[in-house]
């Protein structure tokens, strides 16, 4: 797969080209060394400078690994589930079961749910772009409830613009699934790790993210609204959309500041889809890292944690 | 989801001796409104009215302890005139913020109430109204009480950020903890109930009431109307659509809220009678 570029990335775009024009020909080894130091150089200065606008840009790269890319490159057998039982199989949520490979031959099995934002044009209207209807948290929601039955853990990904906003999902009651899947997320037996891997989109990304350790990749933002929104109905103006992601203070370094994420998940550099092993091991690392952590708690002691950690997130002042 | 404490129909009931309805634009007399409890003689509009009222209207008299009260916002984000609107808005409605709670009794049935109020920057939820919420949750918890919430609401508050969409969790966790100890949770939504409140507390009651004609949605008229790109039906999203399609158990007038809700606690609490013990414990 080609990546695209980002117009802020267009000088290490040329310089890839350069090496990529170079690398065709031969002769032209110690050249292409140079520029590869370069480029590395300049991506080091690039990304550790990046606008809140520019973050917000490389969460919604349209070449950044999705749930299936994650699943491939992290579970070693997954076998998809799908329905709600009710209504439909919404295509925006992929959940079912799957095995981590431990190394020596081991495995963890766990119930993998995520969204899934489609590649190419048909692949993203069957998705939905990303955002789920009423049938997708229902559907999420069961597949945690089967987690729950047969005691394995749980894993979340979450990228998503949010929850769709149309008239069958009103009519299906989008509010109330979101709803019930943070109560009942919230008071599961087993355990729960959380990962925003790209957009979190308010409603729609936290009602699969009620979880015992919620960690955020480095490039992805985590929103009660989308910044374009917010300008809109604040500044009546979604041109203001980069003020707004400044205001609203949703990268990964800002909710780690927050105390919202546990850990922000390391990004190769440039971000997870300039290296898609990369991003996908570090990934992994964490959910062991956590899974490991959560093992020899208790059902009610994972409940207490995860009701607990929620209950103490707000800021006010008793006077 | 949130919203910026603003709505595109008359914040408050204006004062003067006659009043134009919203509904039908009948010239109604104040005295005569406001004996029938803020409802339009001619065609039942429900005039939005503030927390001190419903209390009022459900409550028994000189019942209400109220619990709380100056719980106030702070500027977690330091978003732009966050502050400034805040204060505004206290100075407004003379509450510290947009949710009042309390115990009470209502027919004798004591009862754990908390009241969203829409003059508050639209009833949005930001840390405070998100925490007070989920304490009524726990007093109701704690005192083995029936509790009820009417809501209203535009959403979670922008300005305090991911802090605003995180009570979301915090009030449905806090029900999950009370719906294991079987205490009734009875909601009643009125107009307009939006976004991350209805998608989280409001959404989770026992049993779910609305005013009539009230707006019920997850996502506003504007943004679907902007994604699907067409015009909604008339009626979409009102209390009646939410019933027609199974989300809303009740939808009654103002008038009755009170008698419905005292045969419901009665039903599910009460040992068929109206004279009840303070507690009950369950025999498992």
């Amino acid at each position: 797969m080609t990546i695209s570029w980002l117009e802020f990335e267009k000088p290490i775009a040329d310089i890839q080209d350069k090496i990529d024009e170079l690398t065709a020909i031969t002769g032209y080894e110690s050249e292409i060394s140079k520029l590869r130091t370069q480029i590395e150089k300049l991506k080091t200065k690039l990304y550790s400078d990046l606008t809140p606008w520019q973050k917000v840009l490389l969460a919604r790269h349209p070449s950044r690994p999705y749930m299936l890319d994650y699943i491939d490159l992290i579970t070693s057998e997954f076998i998809e589930l799908a329905g709600d039982r009710g209504f439909a199989d919404d295509k925006a949520i992929v959940g079912g079961l799957a095995k981590i490979d431990l190394g020596e031959d081991k495995h963890l099995n766990v119930a993998i749910i995520g969204t899934q934002k489609g590649r190419e044009t048909k692949d993203k209207i069957a998705r939905n772009f990303g955002m789920p209807h009423p049938d997708g948290y229902r559907k999420a929601l069961r597949i945690m409830k089967l987690a729950e039955k047969f005691d394995l853990p749980i894993v979340t990904l979450v990228d998503t613009p949010g929850a769709y906003p149309g008239v069958g999902a009103e009519e299906r009651g989008q509010a109330e699934a979101i709803a019930r899947n943070l109560r009942e997320m919230s008071v599961l037996r087993v355990p729960v790790v959380v990962i925003i891997t790209g957009e979190g989109g308010s409603g729609g990304a936290l009602a699969l993210a009620v979880g015992n350790r919620v960690l955020a990749m480095e490039y992805s933002v985590y929103s009660v609204i989308s910044p374009e929104g917010c300008a809109s109905i604040l500044w009546r103006d979604s041109d203001k959309a980069e003020d707004a992601a400044k205001a609203l203070k949703i990268s990964s370094s800002d909710l780690f500041q927050f105390g919202i994420i546990d850990e922000i998940v390391p990004e190769p550099l440039g971000g997870a889809h300039q290296d898609y092993k990369l991003a996908a091991k570090y990934i992994k690392e964490s959910i062991l890292k956590y899974l490991a952590e959560l093992k020899n708690m208790t059902p009610e002691e994972l409940i207490a944690q995860r009701v607990e950690k929620f209950q103490s997130i707000g800021v006010y002042k008793s006077n | 989801m949130p919203t910026n404490g603003k709505s595109d129909s008359k914040m408050e009931i204006p004062n003067g001796l006659w009043i134009r309805c919203d509904g039908c634009g009948e010239i109604l007399y104040r005295k005569s409104l406001e004996q029938n409890l803020f409802i339009c003689s001619r065609c039942s509009y429900h005039f939005r009215i503030n927390a001190r009222k419903y209390i009022e209207i459900l409550l028994d008299a000189d019942t209400f302890e109220e619990f709380d009260p100056h719980l106030t916002p702070q500027n977690p984000l330091d978003f732009p005139k966050y502050p400034e609107k805040v204060a505004e808005a206290q100075k407004k409605t003379e509450l510290d913020e947009g949710f009042t709670y309390g115990k009470g009794k209502i027919s004798s049935f004591p009862i754990i109430l908390g009241v969203m109020d829409f003059n508050f920057m639209g009833g949005s939820m930001g840390s405070v109204v998100g925490e007070k919420v989920a304490r009524s949750i726990r007093l109701a918890r704690e005192e083995k009480i029936p509790l009820t919430i009417i809501a209203t609401s535009g959403g979670a508050r922008m300005q305090e950020g991911i802090f605003s969409l995180m009570q979301m969790a915090k009030t449905s966790a806090e029900l999950a903890l009370l719906a294991q100890e079987r205490i009734p949770y009875i909601v009643i939504l009125t107009n307009p109930t939006m976004a991350g409140v209805l998608a989280s507390y409001a959404s989770l009651g026992d049993i779910i009431i609305s005013e009539p004609k009230a707006l019920l949605g997850f996502a506003g008229a504007r943004v679907i109307e902007g994604t699907i790109g067409e015009k909604l039906p008339e009626g979409f999203q009102t209390a009646e659509f939410l019933s027609k399609h199974g989300f809303v158990d009740i939808v009654v007038s103002r008038k009755f809220l009170r008698s419905t809700l005292t045969k419901i606690i009665d039903m599910l609490w009460g040992k068929g009678k109206a004279e009840i013990e303070p507690k009950r414990e369950f025999v498992e």
